[in-house]
């Protein structure tokens, strides 16, 4: 427990304990574990004298935090207009359904967190996916099933590598 | 010396001297290769390009200056990645890994064009060597993306050397406050970010309001899917915005500046610590500015992704640490807004469009565009069109020579059906309104808004109940729930369009639309909830035959709502290659070699596959 109070003395230290900076706070504190854990919430509004029903409720206003550990990789799909209108859902569709995961969850082996999200930015080579911040473009249901395998593979190939 | 090899800039004339230092420095026998690193290209590839060229400059040694330069959007993202060389501003399109070594070794070191790599025009087959003979580019005017491909966003020297920060240093050298706010008014400057406000009146209100600190904000919250043009300038010119909001922080008298940035673009977010870091080392922020008694002082806050968080009141909500609710605007911003003080919110592309105001004068910036909508406007041309990218035009251009002179027309050969401008706020707009101007005013006369700068053009396979849909999805997702109709209403209005696309639809569910429409305009709480019905009420208006065939014939035109059109093989086209039959996962197609194959629509599931397998094009949607 000291350490995790460590790193909150840390990050409130960083920005002088000014609760209008929660968020900032909660976002060092996402990259910092991978996710919000809910000792470091209660203890983080403890510090700030913020009631931790406040940052429960920022937590979940904002899509990019999350309250369970995230995936070994992350996959965004970008849902942005022309990207829907070129065939998001469908590649969507491909992935769930392959690695039986929602958009928003991890797959149960926890090779990956699979976002939807708004929009990228990169509307004008869409369909779009990142996988762990590295940009595909003109994506369809195959080629991302193909990458996605990859990650599976280069995992399996790790473990094996391990076990010698 | 700071890190830079620059002292910290005391006045304008310290400014200017080192621009002139810097300008002598550049040796013109120096080449110089730019590899745009913008979205679209990097998602293409090219930072690896910037690391082969840099490797290469490397290994060519002593005897020929070159340097490699990663640069922000040129805009033409479909030919991307997109490589320009110095001297001759010779421009190259979709490079690839293999090509640098010939690019070198051609066009650096042998001032040889590689002519495979030149763009070349559809129409003419002629090939373009600099980006001003290529169409796309004929049209456009860049002010706000000026630099943009020229400068290396990394680097403040690159921007003090183009001429930036000469605007803040005239502001403080030798304008009041006011005169500031004159020019920018003279301009006719009115807000980028979708709302066209005057941004001097703003300005002014803001000065004039009681209470202290001030604060200035720059929204870079672009949440309109389909749009990137902050994106562009954040990350290809990101000192254009810091100047913006410097001058603009003179005028209104605030020490204190946040640039807000979607949790979606880390990158932006880089650019601008970066570009903040090198400003306060030069002493262009922070105390004493350019040797005046003026301060300033620029935080970056992370959305946490929340389209909301767009609207000025919920901006400032996030700011202060609480869930981006935004709240009733009898009392402005401007008034009371930030932490309950008077607070100045504007756009990345209006903040990156003042230091250009300021250098050429109100005056010159109001003598492009229309009568009542002043300069040029940034768009994110997409979807449907042959050349795909970011452009900035004058006000003004109708929205055809948009999509056919410089978009190059619908991809495919395919027929226009609509563009839709404004984001969700927006509307689409049809062939008959394709030569509307493109102003503030008078796209909102057509149902539709000029929005943040998004334009997704639509060809005639699209739907657009699917589109109003998509729309009403997004909206309902992202509502903040505060407020009952924008809450309850896009719900409901969702369930509608749902039952029409998948032929449920019942009559009297247009009137329904209608009626929600009406009460969501009135009622809502704040500008996106107010707008949220324009997707659903342009579609109405312009394309209510589609409604109608979903409804009363259970038809989806566009053929693009599942069960609304059958799927059959055209015996003509079918060469009964099998492949349809071997990838059917429901077995409902029946054939034999030299056959026609058939689908039996009992079995049919519609899953598509079929249409996606064959490689004739012989299966058709009906």
């Amino acid at each position: 427990m000291a350490q995790e109070d460590n790193l909150i003395e840390q990050i409130v230290k960083r920005y002088d304990g000014d609760t209008g900076m929660l968020i900032p706070m909660m976002q060092d504190l996402q990259s910092e574990c991978g996710y919000l854990p809910i000792e470091h919430l209660r203890y983080l509004g403890g510090r700030l004298k913020v009631p931790i029903s406040r940052l429960y409720a920022v937590a979940t206003f904002y899509s990019s935090f999350r309250l369970a550990p995230k995936g070994a990789h992350e996959v965004t799909l970008c849902m942005g207009t022309v990207c829907f209108l070129k065939g998001a859902p469908s590649i969507s569709e491909a992935v769930c359904r392959e690695f039986r995961v929602e958009p928003g969850g991890t797959t149960r082996d926890r090779l990956f967190t699979f976002q939807a999200v708004n929009c990228v930015g990169a509307c004008a080579v869409a369909p779009v996916m990142i996988v762990d911040g590295k940009y595909y473009d003109g994506v369809t249901p195959a080629s991302a099933l193909e990458v996605l395998h990859g990650l599976a593979a280069d995992k399996a190939a790790a473990e094996k590598e391990g076990e010698i | 010396m700071t890190v830079l090899g620059l002292r910290q800039l005391n006045s304008l004339a310290d400014l200017e001297r080192i621009r002139a230092e810097l300008l002598s420095r550049r040796d013109p026998s120096t080449k110089s290769v730019h590899v745009c690193t913008g979205p679209g290209c990097a998602a293409k590839g090219s930072p690896k390009l910037y690391e082969l060229f840099c490797e290469a400059a490397k290994q060519a040694g002593s005897e020929v200056q070159v340097q490699a330069k990663a640069v922000g959007c040129h805009g033409l993202c479909e030919c991307g990645p997109i490589v320009l060389v110095q001297p001759g501003n010779i421009f190259y399109q979709r490079v690839e890994e293999p090509d640098v070594a010939e690019i070198f070794r051609e066009t650096v070191l042998g001032g040889r064009v590689v002519k495979r790599l030149l763009y070349e025009n559809p129409a003419t087959g002629e090939k373009a060597e600099t980006a001003d003979k290529i169409p796309f580019y004929k049209l456009q005017k860049r002010i706000a993306l000026a630099y943009n491909g020229l400068i290396d966003p990394t680097k403040i020297t690159d921007y003090i050397a183009q001429g930036g920060y000469r605007g803040l240093g005239k502001v403080l050298s030798s304008m009041t406050s006011e005169e500031v706010i004159s020019e920018v008014e003279l301009a006719g400057l009115r807000g980028r970010g979708g709302g066209g406000f005057p941004t001097a009146r703003k300005w002014r209100s803001c000065r004039e309001a009681d209470g202290s600190p001030k604060y200035v904000i720059c929204n870079g919250d672009e949440g309109d899917p389909g749009a990137f043009m902050d994106r562009a300038i954040m990350e290809g010119n990101p000192h254009s915005i810091i100047e913006g909001m410097l001058i603009g922080a003179y005028a209104i008298g605030s020490e204190q500046g946040y640039i807000y940035v979607r949790n979606e673009y880390p990158l932006s977010v880089e650019r601008l610590k970066e570009a903040i870091e090198q400003a306060k080392e030069l002493g262009l922020l922070g105390e004493n500015i350019l040797g005046s008694s003026f301060f300033f002082d620029i935080r970056i806050n992370r959305g946490g992704g929340a389209f909301v968080c767009g609207e000025s009141t919920a901006l400032m909500a996030s700011l202060e640490g609480r869930p981006g609710e935004p709240r009733a605007k009898y009392v402005h911003t401007v008034e009371s807004g930030f932490r309950g003080r008077p607070s100045n919110l504007n756009n990345v592309e209006t903040w990156a469009n003042v230091p250009h105001i300021i250098n050429g004068g109100g005056q010159w910036f109001a003598g492009i565009g229309t009568e009542k909508s002043k300069g040029t406007k940034v768009f994110s041309l997409v979807g449907n069109v042959v050349n795909t990218g970011l452009v900035e035009v004058p006000m003004g251009i109708t929205l055809r020579r948009m999509i056919d002179e410089i978009g190059g027309g619908i991809q495919d050969g395919k027929r226009f059906k609509a563009v839709q401008t404004g984001g969700p706020s927006g509307g689409c707009i049809p062939t008959e309104h394709l030569d509307t101007r493109v102003d503030f005013d008078e796209l909102t006369k057509l149902g539709s808004m000029m929005g943040s700068g998004g334009m997704i053009v639509m060809d005639e396979d699209t739907c657009m109940v699917k589109v109003a849909k998509y729309f009403t999805n997004f909206l309902q997702k992202e509502s903040c729930g505060k407020c009952t109709p924008c809450r309850e209403g896009l719900s409901q209005m969702l369930y509608i369009l749902d039952r029409i696309t998948d032929g449920e639809g019942q009559v009297g569910d247009i009137e329904r639309l209608e009626d929600l429409s009406e009460i969501l305009e009135g009622t809502a709480l704040c500008a996106l909830g107010k707008t949220a019905a324009n997707p659903v009420i342009s579609t109405i208006r312009y394309f209510r035959d589609e409604y109608d065939a979903h409804i009363l014939d259970r038809r989806c035109p566009a053929k693009e709502c599942r069960g609304l059109f059958r799927y059959e093989i055209d015996p003509e086209a079918c060469k009964a290659c099998g492949i349809c039959l071997k990838n059917c996962p429901a077995d409902a197609i029946t054939g034999e070699k030299k056959v026609p194959h058939v689908i039996d629509q009992k079995k049919c599931t519609l899953c598509g596959t079929c249409w996606e397998k064959c490689p004739f094009t012989a299966v058709l949607k009906v």
